[in-house]
């Protein structure tokens, strides 16, 4: 692998070749970049991963159908709702159950806390990539708000196993939706805060503005979905053109990304839609708990899933993007084949054709815009 | 459906009353007694001083050896001055930091946490000394010493106070400027002597960073010396006044750009936020430092906390009016002297009371420094030189040759700088009003968000 990449870098002898992680604060751990650099500015940097490899798709063919919920935490342990929902849908679509309102609703409620929760995280290790401490400890503060609300829904903080297939673990806890409500009315005013402290600050914008441009095409052709594809100016959201659950019945944008700092597709923008995303989500979390019908939360679901030979596709916008399961079926209780595709895998993969000419401080500003979360990446 | 119950409210137990006055005996004590020491032994140390109480007691002999042993004491105490200053105010930073980003900071080594720099000094002490094998050895050990050196020599002319001062040279502000330079050798000398890649970026970043932002630095020195008509720390203190608009940097409009263009060069100089790219951690580890550990690293870090105190010294002589009294003038003091050895007992005060606005001064600019720290990120490389080549450098200049224009112009009509002086300080004033109007207005504006000082 390293002579493969060493191939790959070519380097000449008068470059430095920097491995730019693991063991490196803004990889920790979990990722390696082998860096080409001359000075400072980059001849390229080509992303080594694997580092957090589970082997996650496998285990849902070990696992029986509901045994793999807890585990499709660990996909995504930073926005593990989605990874639950994306995997329930598909289960839901192979042994053809409908999901009660109630679900769908409490659904909805749970995963836009939850993006909150995980674009708190992004856009504040962000803010410590570029260099201010201060901004990730106000959004880790919100986020413990967050995930206040989450436990009190579900009981876990981090690694939720809230959605079942065929709806969700428990109904709303009394008082939530106040405490919900509460919250919401704080984190509105707290978001115009943090432009303040960091979104405007014309520090922050100059490293961002115009570094690391990707364009429409090259956001497409790299198979980017979510925040980072909006940041590119493509006007796609799975919530909004392929709805599911109960998102027909909300009203919302598409934040897309129009270049107001610089270039369309640039750090800065892909960086702004995610707290105009923020914003958003607030906006669903209120709709969806002022229209929350009563009813069952959960559908009659056998004890022992055994869907009929076949396969089922299911899409998501999770916080990074487009999320998708496809569960194959042999009949058994067992899943054939369970493939979750990530979003943090491709956007890996643009890194290396984005990197030629930047400076080795854009590189970190390049990977904390893409929002690439390390078991999202290995599975 | 999951029960909630409330988390039972955390009862926070009181500190010990003991442990309380212990910590405020030291807070307190501490600095009282380097500062009452600095007031009673710079002035008796002096080589009038000496040279008259030598002929009084008749060893007119032993001057040389007397001179050796004056020096030696102010030493220790100038070098543990700038040690115990930076020790402090690292428990003040992060007690700000811990503030600005709503968490307590350390709480845990006595009242408020405030021996946690004495805790971390015998930590760092114990550790292991690591050399990394394949490091130039001679070189990496020596590094933090150049360091140490560069820092520690300033403080031979930064005045405390009125005729607090180890020696007023006459070449003083271009001495300061001199012997910090050694701060980029050693810092250099650590990146390159370290043999790790992270080491050597920090190293190199860090040299083109201080080099460059000399030179606005050194040009905006300009404009109080220009002002002042000497180089001597003294001497430009003695220039300016008491009050705010008798100080150069409202005497004069390109003094108050001047001013703000020093500060910022002055905190690249000292690797501080926006300017910390030498040891950007989500970058370059820790850059220069990287390799360090134990009491070296102490050392770097000594330098550089202590480092706040030099720019803010130095910031506050040049242009915030030094230890000049309010309605009392230099002159008047000296005239409080009297003829013998020991100076009179009312010079004494007037001294200590120099010292207090001296350091009262200082240590609101030491705030505004940390503040800096944490609020803004950091810019990058590119924008770093951009910054001091483009827009420091020719503003500097141009600052400098209006000045001398300015100065002219005073000649002529000298009531130009009253009225500039008490304009620019109605300015600034109001300034600072719509400042913490604004941060109040942003308290306001976060739902649930207040005051609040409990655990402090």
């Amino acid at each position: 692998m390293e002579k493969l990449i060493l191939r790959r870098v070519g380097n000449t002898g008068e470059e430095m070749l920097l491995n730019f992680g693991p063991q490196h604060p803004s990889t920790h751990g979990v990722i390696n970049f082998l860096v080409d650099t001359d000075g400072e500015v980059m001849k390229r940097a080509v992303p080594d991963v694997g580092y957090l490899h589970r082997s996650l798709e496998k285990i849902g063919e070990i696992t029986g159908y509901p045994g793999f919920m807890p585990y499709t935490d660990r996909i995504d342990y930073v926005a593990a709702m989605f990874a639950n929902e994306g995997y329930a849908i598909a289960v839901e679509k192979l042994i053809k159950v409908e999901v009660p309102p109630r679900a769908q609703w409490l659904r909805a409620i749970s995963c836009e806390l939850c993006r909150i929760a995980s674009h708190l995280v992004s856009t504040g290790t962000m803010a410590t990539d570029i260099g201010a401490s201060t901004p990730l400890v106000h959004a880790l503060r919100e986020r413990e708000r967050v995930n206040d609300l989450i436990e009190a829904l579900c009981g876990a903080r981090l690694t939720y196993n809230y959605h079942r297939i065929g709806g969700v673990a428990f109904d709303m806890p009394a008082g939530w939706r106040d405490k919900v409500l509460a919250f919401l009315d704080h984190f509105d005013t707290m978001l115009v805060e943090f432009d303040r402290l960091l979104s405007f600050n014309s520090i922050y914008v100059k490293r961002l503005a115009n570094v690391a441009v990707i364009t429409k095409e090259q956001a497409v052709d790299y198979g980017l979905v979510g925040p980072n594809l909006r940041g590119s100016g493509m006007d796609w959201d799975v919530r909004r053109d392929v709805p599911y659950g109960a998102y027909p019945n909300f009203k919302f944008e598409v934040p897309v990304g129009r270049g107001s700092r610089g270039t369309v597709g640039d750090t800065f923008d892909r960086y702004y839609v995610r707290v105009l995303e923020m914003k958003q989500s607030s906006q669903i979390v209120r709709q969806a708990l002022d229209s929350i019908p009563d009813g069952e939360f959960m559908a009659k679901v056998p004890r022992k899933i055994k869907p009929e030979a076949g396969e089922a596709f299911s899409r998501v916008e999770s916080a990074r993007g487009e999320m998708a399961y496809y569960v194959v079926s042999d009949g058994t209780d067992k899943a054939y084949r369970v493939r979750a595709r990530t979003g943090s895998y491709m956007a890996m993969g643009i890194i290396e054709d984005i990197s030629p000419g930047l400076m080795v401080a854009d590189l970190v500003a390049l990977i904390a815009s893409l929002d690439v979360v390390a078991p999202e990446i290995d599975r | 459906m999951p029960v909630n119950t409330p988390p039972v409210p955390y009862q926070p137990k009181s500190t010990p009353k003991v442990i309380v006055a212990v910590t405020l005996a030291a807070a307190v004590g501490i600095p009282a007694l380097l500062l009452g020491l600095i007031l009673l032994l710079t002035p008796i140390l002096q080589p009038a001083t000496i040279d008259a109480a030598l002929a009084a007691a008749g060893l007119e002999g032993h001057r040389t050896a007397a001179y050796v042993g004056a020096l030696a004491v102010l030493a220790l105490l100038m070098v543990n001055f700038g040690a115990i200053f930076s020790g402090v105010i690292s428990w003040y930073e992060r007690r700000i930091a811990g503030r600005m980003q709503s968490r307590i900071g350390p709480n845990r080594a006595g009242f408020a946490g405030f021996f946690v720099w004495i805790a971390d000094a015998v930590k760092l002490l114990l550790k292991e000394d690591l050399v990394p094998a394949e490091a130039d050895s001679v070189l990496f050990r020596a590094a933090p010493y150049f360091v140490l050196v560069g820092f520690a020599l300033t403080f031979v002319v930064l005045p405390f106070g009125h005729s607090l001062v180890v020696a007023d040279l006459n070449v003083g502000i271009f001495y300061v400027t001199s012997v910090t330079a050694l701060v980029v050798v050693g810092i250099l000398i650590s990146g390159w002597s370290s043999n790790s890649k992270w080491a050597l970026f920090g190293g190199m970043r860090s040299a083109a960073q201080v080099i460059s932002y000399e030179i606005p630095a050194g040009v905006a020195i300009f404009i109080p010396v220009a002002m002042a008509g000497t180089l001597s720390m003294q001497g430009i203190i003695r220039a300016q006044g008491g009050l705010p608009w008798e100080w150069f940097v409202f005497r004069n409009p390109a003094a108050f750009i001047a001013f703000f263009i020093l500060f910022t060069s002055q905190l690249a100089e000292a690797n501080r936020t926006p300017f910390d790219l030498p040891e950007a951690e989500s970058e370059l580890v820790a850059g220069y430092l990287s390799e360090y550990s134990g009491f070296r690293f102490a050392l770097f870090f000594l330098a550089e906390w202590g480092n706040i105190w030099v720019l803010s010294a130095v910031a506050t002589t040049l242009f915030l009016g030094g230890w000049q009294i309010p309605f009392v003038s230099a002159e008047y003091v000296d005239g409080l002297r009297g003829s013998g050895i020991l100076p009179a007992a009312a010079w004494w005060g007037w001294n200590a009371v120099s010292m207090v606005v001296f350091v009262l001064k200082a240590i609101v600019l030491s705030n505004v420094v940390v503040w800096l720290r944490w609020t803004l990120p950091r810019i990058r490389v590119d924008q770093m030189m951009a910054l001091c080549w483009k827009y420091l450098v020719p503003g500097a200049f141009a600052c400098f040759v209006f000045t001398l224009f300015w100065e002219l112009a005073v000649g002529v009509a000298p009531g130009v700088e009253v009225v500039t002086g008490v304009g620019l300080t109605v300015f600034a004033t109001v300034l600072a009003l719509l400042f913490f109007r604004r941060v109040r207005l942003n308290i306001q504006a976060v739902q649930g968000d207040k005051f609040d000082l409990s655990n402090w």
